[in-house]
């Protein structure tokens, strides 16, 4: 009882393949109701294949689960009915107005007054004047809103956005994620994929996925801890230079310019330590213990599992 | 001159190569599309080339024989015996005569008289009465022209009759339904059978195609919509378009050509309705088994030109061999046709025409099905 009240989405062992080409391995995610989900990973890693299984639009090969406490294998059509689910791709209809694109959704859905519904929508996305234009012809960003409003005009109770921000301009960027942060305080759920750094540190818990495979999840700051990452900051100096000689190194995980600075990450703090400390002795640069990012953290899992994989 | 002078422009010839490489690779990875300029053409050219036939045999025809010597079943050997005609129905009232021939069930009706031989042998020139269909002025003009030379020879081989210049008797035909055999009167009910099946067709062959190469069918599958409510949707509107359509062509056959309406229009226009139905289901289906557009008008022509060459439209369906007309049976065109022809040219009235109205139900019925059960609710 107490999962079906507090759990979004559970599912164990997902496994999804196309042409013999595993997409999705084994993967099993909780998402807690409320809560803003980060789906990171790079591209072709499955998250698009991830989110069409949750709502029913792709059957998965193997593994089971709930969303919204319907099974995502036979009960598709409740879940159809409170879930929202906004595309990669933009998904409504090019040669509609914006008003009609709302107003068909409202009725599919069976809103008792669609037209009614359409109009507040317009209101809450500031569409406004733009309500009798096609949508083929409003801008990225305008785009983006128009689908969210579209798929959070039914009220659903979980959200599931596939990579809602490409390509979107850094303004349009933030007035999303604020308006999801709004929908959540309502009590939504909301699962976004995103390869964007900045976008999982908006959310409350994230997962990162490669290869078709879960690699990690948590909060932020637990997923930091958990890599075991020790980072090193590197100013002055050659850096291009200390890249390569320490790139591939015994020890060295992971060596990355970051902004001015050079970040040399390894989990083996004993190992990173030797492998460092010719170059530490030189006193040509300045190296400060510190924190991993976030990204460090993924390409240095996605480095890993990649040998796994291939 | 300034479109040849391109020719010679560096790398002209390694440009347009590798657009063709490029076009024909494309061309090879889109199986279906391939299969069809392999094996249709072939399909088409061994189906249409063994069924049409311009000289048509074995035309159905009824008879009532009212004479009881001998004669009579030597007349009908001969006329079976010159496989124009095939005999497929017996009378026994001058009512059943009128039915079949208004059902479309024969093209001919022959009647011999009682008393034919006596007065043949006493030279009184008796009359035999031909009926036939001439709706289509094809099908029956060569049988009906070569009618008094067989029964003439039938008659002095077989019943010693003497030979003369003269014939015996008179063949008295009536051309029913188009006397003056007037080709617009049997070319324009059938151009509004041909035009709504094209148009038809394309509008709702493009329907389902179109969301998923826009698209747009990755958000609609994600919606509470079911298969069936969506064809239903994607169908009705053109159901309109098609009705209007219709009215145009009937409306102007009328004005421009002086094609009659004999029967019944509102039964016309409600038969007309079901016939687009059909054929919007049939594009429907095409729509929800092909993976592109292009496929999809592919199928659309494919499934047009049987439409045209099998239903009896260009030729004869009578006329057609055996096989041929269970394909023709298959074509809602073929079915539309009869009822057309026979409300507008006859005066047909319903019961006329139940068989075709419960093919055309069939036909819908079979098409939506396999659109509702072949639509993938799922992107596997």
């Amino acid at each position: 009882m107490n999962s079906a009240a507090d759990i979004a989405i559970d599912v164990k062992g997902l496994t999804k393949s196309f042409g013999g080409r595993v997409v999705v391995r084994d993967l099993s995610m909780q998402v807690k109701r409320g809560v803003i989900y980060g789906f990171l990973g790079p591209n072709g890693s499955g998250k698009t294949t991830t989110i069409r299984m949750l709502c029913g639009l792709l059957t998965p090969d193997s593994g089971e689960g709930t969303c919204l406490g319907y099974d995502i294998r036979t009960q598709a059509d409740q879940i159809r009915n409170h879930v929202g689910y906004m595309t990669q791709r933009f998904s409504l209809y090019q040669d509609l107005s914006v008003r009609e694109n709302l107003e068909f959704v409202a009725r599919i859905y069976g809103l008792n007054a669609p037209v009614r519904s359409a109009q507040q929508m317009i209101e809450r996305l500031g569409l406004q004047g733009r309500e009798e234009q096609l949508a083929a012809q409003l801008s990225g960003g305008w785009k983006q809103r128009l689908a969210l409003g579209a798929c959070t005009l039914p009220s659903p109770q979980l959200l599931l956005l596939d990579e809602p921000t490409a390509g979107v301009d850094p303004k349009a960027r933030r007035e999303f994620w604020n308006e999801i942060h709004a929908l959540a305080n309502e009590g939504l759920t909301v699962l976004v994929s995103t390869h964007y750094m900045d976008e999982a540190e908006r959310c409350h818990e994230i997962a990162y996925i490669a290869y078709g495979e879960l690699l990690t999840h948590g909060t932020v700051e637990q997923v930091i801890e958990q890599s075991k990452l020790i980072t090193y900051d590197v100013n002055g100096g050659n850096l291009q230079e200390l890249l390569h000689e320490l790139d591939g190194k015994p020890g060295v995980d992971m060596v990355a310019p970051f902004g001015s600075s050079l970040h040399v990450s390894g989990r083996d703090e004993e190992k990173l330590e030797a492998a460092i400390k010719p170059y530490r002795a030189s006193g040509d640069f300045v190296w400060t213990r510190s924190e991993p990012s976030l990204e460090d953290v993924f390409i240095e899992l996605m480095n890993r599992s990649k040998d796994n994989f291939r | 001159m300034s479109w040849f002078s391109r020719i010679g422009k560096p790398g002209f010839f390694r440009r347009v190569k590798a657009m063709l490489v490029k076009e024909f690779l494309q061309l090879l990875r889109d199986r279906v599309s391939f299969a069809m300029i392999v094996v249709m053409p072939l399909l088409q050219l061994l189906l249409f080339g063994y069924a049409i036939n311009t000289t048509p045999r074995n035309l159905p025809t009824a008879v009532l024989l009212q004479e009881t010597s001998d004669v009579g079943r030597s007349i009908l050997a001969a006329l079976e015996r010159t496989q124009y005609f095939k005999i497929t129905h017996r009378l026994t009232s001058v009512e059943e005569f009128d039915r079949v021939l208004a059902s479309g069930k024969v093209l001919f009706a022959i009647e011999i008289p009682a008393g034919f031989e006596r007065a043949l042998r006493r030279g009184d020139k008796p009359v035999l009465l031909v009926a036939a269909d001439a709706t289509d002025p094809v099908a029956s003009g060569t049988a009906l022209g070569s009618l008094s030379r067989i029964v003439q020879f039938a008659l002095v081989n077989e019943r010693m009759l003497p030979d003369q210049s003269e014939p015996l008797f008179e063949i008295r035909s009536h051309p029913r339904y188009n006397p003056a055999a007037v080709s617009a009167l049997n070319i324009v009910p059938g151009l509004v059978g041909i035009i709504l099946t094209m148009t038809m067709l394309v509008f709702t062959a493009l329907s389902v195609t179109r969301e998923l190469e826009r698209g747009t069918m990755e958000s609609l599958l994600s919606m509470p919509i079911t298969p069936l409510e969506i064809m239903i949707g994607k169908i009705c509107p053109y159901i309109i378009v098609g009705f209007i359509q219709a009215s145009l062509i009937i409306g102007f056959g009328v004005l421009l050509f002086g094609v009659p309406i004999l029967g019944s229009l509102l039964l016309l226009a409600a038969l007309s309705t079901l016939f687009i139905a059909v054929n919007l289901a049939i594009g429907y289906t095409f729509s929800t088994v092909s993976q592109n557009q292009l496929q999809a008008i592919q199928m659309t022509f494919m499934f047009f030109l049987p439409n045209i060459l099998l239903s009896g439209f260009m030729f004869p369906f009578a006329g057609m061999p055996v096989w041929a007309q269970w394909i023709g049976e298959a074509l809602p065109l073929t079915h539309y046709l009869r009822i057309v022809r026979s409300i507008m040219l006859k005066g047909a009235d319903f019961s006329d025409l139940q068989y075709d109205v419960a093919a055309l139900f069939v036909l819908m019925l079979v098409a939506m099905t396999i659109a509702v059960t072949r639509f993938r609710r799922t992107l596997d």
